[in-house]
């Protein structure tokens, strides 16, 4: 195995998909012979030609209609938005369009070869414009998939996993922990599946769910709370829709407590849907309120990012409220 | 790295040069005068008899078509419809010009197309009343039809949006060698959308072979052509865009039928989109929840009846004796009993299977929709006369 950051491992995953199937293509702003503005997409186009990974106008709305024909037709897209927050030019080409056309045409037609990659969540001074996290307003529309790896070797397993799934997935990308997150990675193809959570850590007193750039601040809040003698049991959730309910209510069952975080804003995050099944499924296991540690109802900061965001010491807090309740 | 700068072939001059419209003059083709002689100097596109006859019976087809699914609408037997009175030579001549397995993205009046393809009057039936054998399962509104038999993209309601996903379709049959095009129809209304930009723009850069084919039908619901754009059409756009560019009298078949012949041409040969705009008048109204007299005059109505482009084919093909009149009422009448038959038939077909509610929102329903539906059918046996179109079958 070989040492990789999460960026590498994502350019590890395109050049096995694009290795292994000569329908891949990938595109994007900037990610033709630049590689992408993080480098993402390095060398993809020496390896496999002006052809089959190549730089877009600046049209968000542009390359998600161009991806979801060009998936119609039967090749394999990945395309890049820049960031994730700039995915809403495309928003009714990914609401409207990508997630209906396998349902409104009965199943004659399907865009489910195409990935979106986009980075996406704060930590790296972006201000409004590069630091949001959209994944809620795309959980709300059915016919998508959402997938938000952790470290780099979800990233290249479950990467892999999506461009291959027969759905069209958005791959959200912890852009904070682009090069601050090494592990192992294996060289050779690897899938992880989709759906399916990851019970990172068993404890008894209360399980503690997040996905993406949060498990960190949740290993490192679990830290301080085993410290206070409370059991954490902890689930990166992986895939956002669909979510593995079993995964989490089996563990809910077993500690009688929750607690979310996210860092997109509050209201109407996904948490709140986490919650209220979870709710309706472990009403009598339930100890103590169901907490939500997530980001602000503002827009995303600048100089008060820090502040704004859900770290571990809000975590932590979270986790005596509800044992304590 | 070689310079790419793109001034180099600018030329300056010390004098300040406006550019404004009319400045470049863009003709329209136009083959077929409105009596149905050949223009002066104009010669018949390179289309056989048999070709040029069914182009002029799947025009008279639609209309019938057009005339009696708005009859069902106002009889409350379907919920909607849109009819393409008047540009029927639009989409016709343009199939007929193309390779019946060239990729169609419909705007919505392109049912002529579909028609020329083979679409059959129960097919069309089928879709409009969304029932069991609708291919689309009744998952959609009247005419959005879709086929993968017939290479026609099952259509969209938001305006545009297929216009970027023809540039990318078309970019997959090129790598993919496929030997074929796409054709990617829509309004002049369309063409103010962003996704009109997004489209040709990435179409142009990325050499996709694409034909966008612009109805310039006058109107969209009500908003006129004067308020939708204030440049010379759609037309000069094109050039933009580096997109090759033909105007076309869009109610002359031949003249469709030669500049979408050369656009193919050059859309496979050359790897580049080309644009096609078709002048034409919506002589019905927008759909059948639209009413035309509240905004436009008879007259006008009325100028663009004596262009009519099945009159004017019609008439070409009378005089080359390539059509009987008399006949050809026959095989009018023909049609619509036919349609009305189908109509008939096809209104008595049950709905879907309330299952189908879930399947193809993903390639397997996932464990909520199943949960859904579980619950939903449960409570449909506990009211079965609340849910009647399916609950008999659960």
């Amino acid at each position: 195995m070989a040492k990789m950051n999460l960026l590498q491992a994502i350019n590890s995953a395109l050049i096995t998909a694009m290795t292994d199937d000569e329908r891949v293509m990938v595109f994007g702003e900037d990610v033709g012979h630049f590689g992408g503005v993080f480098r993402a997409t390095s060398h993809l186009q020496e390896k496999f030609g002006r052809a089959r990974c190549f730089n877009t106008p600046l049209t968000e709305q542009g390359i998600i209609g161009f991806a979801n024909g060009l998936a119609s037709q039967g090749s394999v897209p990945v395309a890049e938005i820049q960031f994730g927050d700039y995915i809403f030019p495309a928003f009714d080409q990914i609401v409207n369009e990508t997630a209906k056309w396998r349902y409104r045409s009965g199943g004659q037609f399907s865009c489910g070869t195409l990935t979106i990659r986009t980075p996406y969540g704060g930590g790296i001074a972006g201000g409004h414009y590069h630091s949001q996290s959209p994944e809620a307003y795309f959980a709300h529309t059915p016919g998508l998939k959402i997938v938000v790896p952790r470290n780099p070797y979800q990233a290249k397993g479950l990467l892999l996993s999506s461009i291959r799934d027969d759905n069209p997935v958005l791959f959200l990308e912890p852009k904070r922990i682009y090069r601050a997150s090494v592990g192992e990675v294996p060289e050779e193809d690897y899938e992880l599946p989709l759906g399916k959570a990851d019970v990172v850590k068993e404890g008894s007193d209360i399980t503690l769910l997040a996905w993406g750039q949060q498990m960190d601040y949740m290993e490192k809040a679990a830290e301080m709370a085993e410290k206070d003698g409370i059991s954490c049991e902890i689930i990166d959730l992986r895939s956002i829709l669909p979510w593995d309910v079993e995964a989490v209510c089996e563990s809910v069952a077993k500690t009688g407590r929750l607690l979310i975080a996210q860092e997109a804003p509050l209201t109407s995050g996904f948490a709140s849907e986490i919650a209220a099944t979870v709710q309706k499924r472990c009403f009598l296991n339930l100890e103590s309120p169901i907490e939500r540690v997530c980001g602000l109802d503002t827009p995303f900061p600048l100089a008060h990012e820090k502040e704004y965001l859900p770290d571990h010491l809000k975590v932590f807090e979270g986790i005596k409220r509800t044992v304590q309740f | 790295m070689k310079d790419r700068n793109h001034l180099a072939d600018i030329k300056s001059s010390h004098k300040v040069s406006i550019i404004e419209k009319g400045t470049v003059d863009i003709p329209m083709l136009q083959l077929l005068n409105a009596d149905g002689t050949l223009v002066k100097g104009a010669k018949k596109p390179d289309v056989d008899d048999d070709t040029l006859v069914k182009i002029y019976k799947t025009m008279r087809y639609i209309r019938i078509l057009d005339e009696r699914m708005i009859a069902a609408q106002r009889q409350g037997r379907i919920s909607f419809y849109l009819a393409s009175t008047g540009e029927e030579a639009a989409s016709v001549a343009s199939a007929a010009a193309l390779d019946n397995k060239d990729m169609i993205f419909s705007q919505y009046r392109e049912q002529g197309a579909l028609a020329y393809r083979g679409y059959t009057t129960e097919a069309f039936m089928n879709q409009m009343f969304s029932n069991e054998k609708d291919p689309n399962k009744g998952r959609q509104m009247p005419i959005h039809y879709g086929s993968k038999e017939h290479a026609f993209m099952t259509i969209s309601s938001p305006l545009g949006t297929q216009i970027p996903q023809a540039a990318g379709y078309a970019y997959g049959q090129k790598m993919q060698k496929e030997g074929k095009i796409t054709i990617c129809y829509f309004g002049e209304g369309a063409a103010s959308e962003g996704d009109f930009h997004a489209g040709l723009n990435m179409a142009a850069v990325l050499n996709c072979p694409c034909i966008f084919f612009c109805r310039n039908n006058g109107y969209a619901i009500s908003t006129p052509a004067d308020e939708q754009f204030a440049g010379d059409g759609i037309a000069s756009r094109g050039l933009g865009y580096g997109v090759k560019t033909i105007r076309v009298d869009g109610n002359d078949a031949f003249a469709v039928y030669a500049a979408t012949k050369k656009a193919r041409e050059i859309a496979l040969e050359e790897n580049a989109p080309v644009l096609i705009e078709a002048m034409s008048y919506r002589l019905a109204a927008h759909s059948t929840s639209d009413d035309p007299t509240g905004y436009r005059s008879k007259d006008e109505e009325e100028r663009w009846r004596q262009k009519d482009p099945i009159q004017r084919l019609g008439k070409y093909l009378s005089a080359k004796k390539l059509l009987d009149e008399e006949q050809d009422e026959k095989d009018a009448e023909q049609m619509r009993q036919t349609v009305l038959a189908e109509l008939k038939k096809v209104e008595k077909t049950d709905v879907c299977h309330i299952d189908e509610l879930i399947t193809d929102v993903y390639d397997k329903a996932p464990w909520h929709l199943q949960e859904q539906l579980d619950e939903l059918k449960a409570h449909m046996k506990k009211y079965p006369d609340a849910y009647p179109n399916t609950s008999g079958r659960l």
